[in-house]
């Protein structure tokens, strides 16, 4: 890399050269003041706060539109002079701050934005306080309607175009604009429409003053009251960072937290605006069904129900599944109270997945979530990423506008937010690829980096474990893994399966499958236990916080419900304990690249809600197999035990294992459902999880947007 | 003055046929061949001894502005791009060529392109001008009927000629918000670096020059860069088309040498300032964007780049502002201020909220409802656009009031204390 010398504030730096002045002054330790640059988004350079002076330049310089290359050394060959701090330089920037400030409302004790204000601290360096000397009228601005998500005060807005730039950039739902000119200039949706985007609230954190704020948040809280804990979530697999704040018992808001691996920084709506769930329809004690109507009850009395039951039920006739938001402790927790009970009818594929356990690589997503921005070809298979994981879908979009990965879309035709190849919804089509007679397969034959992505839609499907063993051997074949020789000998890996919920990883890696019952016969899944239950060979099922398959057809059952939310699960309970949200408990979560992350305790749980885990080891004592953990510590070292890379938390997921017996082993070879078209496995983004249907604000975007997924415009 | 013989636009006045025979009549389209013969290397050569500066206002020398362009062309076509969106209030020079000398044009963009190695050029003509378009499209038509322009032409160079309209907006008058309007987007000044010869049109090498600079050159060419370096004076060579209007008896547009004093400007061509020089209150020398010049220092002014820039104003596009004594010199210049503050694009801060800023405080001065230290604010305000922004229009939006403050101070503090006396009774 060309690298040039600079000397800033004295001091002599040797940057690259194609980093912007900014960043290079950054990296001399200046400080440079900015309202209109971010580093995710193209350089606008037109709020001028960032002036600089170049010495020997006639005008004060934008570092943010300067890159290292561009300055050249002086006349006399000497290094160029760069200084942030100089009267010049200052003199400039306040200039600039009056310019900003003097159209600007300064309602900051009313405002939303206030104690978090990029504009309002800045203003503490350069804000001529001590006296003002604009005596005309200030411009006021008419507020725009943008969903229900963002709120508008457009008279503080300084039109520094981060929202526009990370609609059109990032989002790829070009709705937000600049319209007029001159002082008139307006931020807008132009028609005053929703900003029909999953990430749309990631422009409240991008605005640097309070034009855009959160709605559902609004004049909620101020950022001081707030306890802020860093922790993972759980709306969708991706398991993208957050920061969860909260006042009391109550959180108030979820911001993104910076990942590079995983989501940069930012955040699905899902994942930012489903926490007004978590204070409504919770299970706050627990509860037993008498006579048909769930009567309130003690923990005593619903652990003794629950043994009672038990005591009278044969371990075939029970059965456990788990959830889409439990977190590796509880999963192990019911694992090791059902291996105790010798349960064997375990699951964790609430969706009737046909993935099976077994090596990592097989179920995993594993070109990693950065690696897709090396990838120059991608195959979706049902999958729709925009709404199954909106942030990869934002770092394909990235991959797109750096490289124009070519992308082809095998399942209902979705505006993806970039371009892709529509290849209809015919299964069919992927035998195509696979025996190379399909265009496209010519296209991932010649790609470097070509990627799969296998998503729900395609592997629940009752020929799930065909679709597994087709894409298997395209990715063989097309070189997205092993042998040597192949692409993937430089570590590449291109297939990937996308997973929907947060859990399922977690549970696929400590085994929480149907396992062997002790007259060798194999145990039950999902779909068996429910045709069980219905049957009458199933007498209790144990939900953990399963609320996503049908458990209305459960008959007569005797159900245990474990969860946070009064959802589907715990309607048809006989007895209800209640757990604790992703957010009231310290906890494990694998998201769908295989990487173990940890979410921390921002609340308590409400009411008698406990931490899952302590409920389920409570029940073991009561049923007479406690479980050998007193305390998470131990507990996380027995999951370790389990599956060793539950101690690299956080680290990176290799994928190296490209054996044959590895990649034979996906799926099933079998007959393709050809009758059936794929489908969408999301009908309704915004509501997938108890968390988010209880949430107003989820329900509120689900009216707005009630038609997300449209078709691409021909 | 100028004889008639060193006239490039003989037909300015519309006295004759502005068609190709017209043209051709007058000694365009004469073996332009010979001219292409030379190569590039050779015509960039030309241009650059002939010292012609830019004639859209800024006066860089266009032969070096061409020479910037790479030397070869590579996976990137080259583009010309001629600005014809001439919207500096009291400039009308490009509109007359348009109208009766548009094969100089024509001519000029084959030249050119051929010296940049562009088989493409791009005229951006003004939204109001209609019958501007007009007629350069007939001329336009003619050439590519005539085979002197389009592909297999008689000259050798593959060449197309497009003709684009814009929609009026003054900003796009600048060469990258001119590039993003010709782009189909929204008329904003990009960030420079990287320049228009390396990043231009749709990303490719592209050099922007004004309707004159452009028109100029096959006669240079043809005449040879020591008749224009011989016209004018060292540095500011050749002849210039200057736009007077104002308090002058014959408002005009006339070609003329550089460097001709101001005060024979106006006296020979247009008849002289309205009730005699002594009658002359101040002059704009170039265009709005330029601070205006009190008549002590117009008696004795030369009219070229370097001469005004002696005396902290511009030659700017040439369009001389001529206001008598009856002039409110104060409402002249907050008119423009409003001007600047409507054409201001909004992208970047000191303008955006600087020009109607200013706007207000003149707006107030004219009544003299202000206080004299706001004299000093709105000069200081100025100070703090200018070359802080991210084109040239917050400079243009300042210097007119820079100027008037640095000449008619007493002017201004005597309507404040007028304006103070009538409030107090």
């Amino acid at each position: 890399m060309a690298t040039r010398k600079l000397i800033v504030d004295g001091k002599e730096i040797e940057a690259e050269e194609t980093i912007t002045l900014l960043q290079a002054c950054e990296q001399a330790g200046a400080e440079i003041p900015r309202f209109c640059y971010h580093e995710r988004l193209s350089v606008a350079g037109n709020c001028r706060m960032c002036l600089v002076e170049w010495v020997g330049s006639p005008k004060p310089q934008a570092s943010c539109a300067l890159q290292v290359k561009d300055i050249f050394p002086n006349k006399d060959g000497t290094t160029a002079k760069i200084n942030t701090t100089s009267p010049y330089a200052r003199k400039a920037r306040e200039g600039v701050m009056e310019f900003l400030l003097i159209n600007h409302p300064l309602d900051c004790p009313i405002c939303d934005q206030g104690g978090e204000c990029d504009l309002q601290d800045q203003a503490m360096g350069y804000g001529r306080a001590a006296f003002h000397r604009f005596n005309e009228n200030k411009r006021a601005v008419e507020d725009k309607y943008m969903g229900p998500l963002v709120k508008t005060i457009m008279t503080r807005c300084i039109a520094c175009t981060r929202c526009v730039r990370f609609a059109t950039e990032v989002a790829g739902v070009p709705d937000l604009g600049a319209t007029g000119r001159g002082e008139d200039v307006e931020i807008t949706t132009y028609l005053e429409k929703a900003f029909a985007s999953e990430l749309s609230g990631n422009v409240v954190d991008l605005c640097p003053v309070g034009a855009l704020t959160s709605k559902p948040y609004a004049f909620n809280a101020r950022p001081w009251e707030l306890k802020k804990t860093e922790s993972v979530d759980v709306m969708d697999a991706q398991g993208c960072n957050i920061r969860v704040d909260t006042r009391g018992p109550q959180v108030m808001r979820v911001l993104p937290r910076l990942n590079e691996e995983v989501n940069e920084e930012w955040i699905s709506d899902k994942a930012r605006h489903a926490c007004d769930g978590l204070s409504r329809q919770r299970l706050d004690r627990p509860y037993i069904r008498v006579n048909g109507k769930l009567k309130p009850a003690s923990w005593a009395e619903a652990f003794a129900a629950i043994a009672a039951k038990v005591k009278s039920t044969s371990p075939d006739k029970m059965a456990a599944v788990v959830g889409d938001l439990a977190a590796a402790e509880d999963i192990k927790a019911l694992k090791d109270l059902m291996t105790a009970l010798r349960v064997t009818n375990l699951d964790c594929r609430q969706d009737g997945a046909k993935i099976k356990g077994g090596p990592r690589e097989t179920y995993l997503f594993n070109s990693s979530i950065a690696g897709v921005e090396a990838a120059d070809a991608i195959l979706l298979v049902g999958a729709n990423p925009r709404h199954e994981a909106p942030v990869l879908n934002a770092r394909i979009r990235k991959a797109w506008l750096a490289s124009g990965v070519k992308v082809a879309n095998l399942g209902p035709a979705v505006d993806l937010t970039y371009p892709a190849e529509q290849l209809g919804t015919d299964i069919n089509t992927l035998a195509a690829i696979a025996n190379g007679s399909h265009p496209f397969a010519k296209v991932l034959s010649a790609a470097k980096r070509p990627m799969i992505i296998l998503g729900s839609a395609a592997i629940t499907r009752s020929d799930g474990a065909a679709v597994l063993a087709l894409a298997a051997r395209i990715a063989g074949d097309t070189g997205m893994i092993g042998p040597p020789g192949s692409h993937a000998e430089g570590g590449w890996n291109g297939f990937n399966i996308l997973h929907t919920a947060a859990s399922r990883v977690g549970a696929l890696d400590l085994g929480f499958l149907p396992g062997v019952s002790a007259d060798g016969s194999g145990g039950r899944d999902v779909a068996g236990i429910v045709q069980g239950a219905q049957k009458g060979e199933i007498e209790l099922i144990y939900l953990l916080g399963a609320d996503e398959f049908e458990v209305d057809r459960l008959g007569r059952v005797f159900v245990i419900y474990q969860g946070s939310h009064g959802d589907a699960g715990a309607h048809h309970a006989d007895v209800i304990l209640p757990g604790a949200a992703y957010t009231e408990k310290d906890g494990l979560y694998v998201n769908f690249e295989g990487r173990v992350q940890r979410g921390r305790r921002a609340a308590f749980p409400p009411g008698e809600a406990k931490e899952d885990w302590t409920i389920l080891r409570a029940l073991s004592d009561v049923l007479g197999v406690k479980l050998p953990y007193d305390n998470r510590a131990q507990l996380v070292a027995a999951i370790i035990k389990d599956a060793a890379h539950f101690a690299d938390v956080g680290g990176a997921p290799i994928h190296a294992d490209t054996s044959a017996a590895t990649w034979g082993g996906i799926g099933q070879t079998g007959a393709l459902d050809t009758a059936t078209p794929l489908t969408a496995f999301i009908g309704d983004f915004y509501m997938t999880n108890p968390v988010a249907r209880a949430s107003e604000t989820m329900a509120n975007c689900s009216r707005e947007f009630a038609n997300p997924t449209k078709l691409v415009a021909e | 003055m100028l004889a008639d013989k060193d006239r490039i636009f003989t037909n300015l006045y519309g006295f004759e046929s502005p068609g190709l025979e017209g043209a051709r009549k007058r000694g365009q389209w004469d073996n332009t061949k010979a001219i292409i013969d030379l190569g590039p290397e050779t015509i960039v050569d030309i241009m650059k001894k002939s010292g012609l500066r830019g004639r859209g206002g800024a006066g860089f020398p266009t032969g070096l502005k061409w020479s910037f362009m790479p030397k070869e062309v590579k996976e990137r076509p080259h583009y010309l791009v001629v600005n014809a969106d001439e919207s500096e209030p009291g400039t009308c020079k490009d509109r007359d060529i348009l109208r009766n000398d548009p094969h100089t044009l024509v001519e000029g963009c084959l030249v050119a392109s051929f010296a940049m190695r562009a088989h493409a050029c791009y005229v951006y003509l003004r939204g109001e001008f209609i019958h501007e378009r007009e007629a350069l499209q007939r001329a336009v038509d003619e050439a590519y009927a005539a085979k002197l322009i389009g592909k297999n032409n008689i000259h050798g160079w593959d060449f197309d000629l497009y003709v684009h309209h814009g929609a009026g907006a003054y900003i796009c008058g600048e060469e990258t918000a001119l590039l993003e309007s010709l782009e189909g987007k929204k008329g904003q000044p990009r960030l420079k670096p990287p320049f228009p010869a390396n990043m231009g049109l749709y990303g490719c090498p592209t050099t922007v020059n004004n309707v004159e600079s452009i028109a100029v050159a096959p006669t240079i060419l043809r005449r040879g860069a020591d008749w224009f370096a011989g016209i004018g004076r060292p540095n500011n060579t050749g002849t210039k088309l200057f736009c007077i209007s104002g308090h002058v008896n014959k408002p005009c547009n006339v070609e003329e040498e550089m460097g001709i004093p101001l005060r024979e400007l106006i006296e020979k061509h247009c008849g002289g300032v309205r009730g005699g020089w002594a009658n002359l209150l101040a002059v704009i020398p170039g265009g709005a964007s330029v601070p205006l010049l009190p008549k002590h220092i117009c008696d004795e002014q030369l009219m070229d780049f370097d001469s005004l820039k002696a005396v902290q104003s511009g030659l700017g596009t040439a369009a001389v502002i001529v206001m008598d004594k009856s002039t409110d010199v104060i409402k002249a210049i907050q008119r423009l201020s409003y001007f600047y503050k409507h054409e201001s694009c909004g992208q970047c801060t000191p303008c955006r909220e600087g020009t109607g800023w200013m706007w207000r405080v003149m707006t107030r001065m004219v009544k003299g409802d202000a206080k004299v230290a706001e004299i000093d604010l709105l000069h200081e305000v100025t100070k703090q656009i200018e070359g802080h922004t991210i084109c040239a229009l917050g400079d243009a939006a300042a210097w007119p009031i820079q100027g008037l403050i640095k000449h008619f101070r007493p002017e201004i503090e005597k309507r404040i204390a007028e304006f103070s006396k009538v409030a107090a009774e």
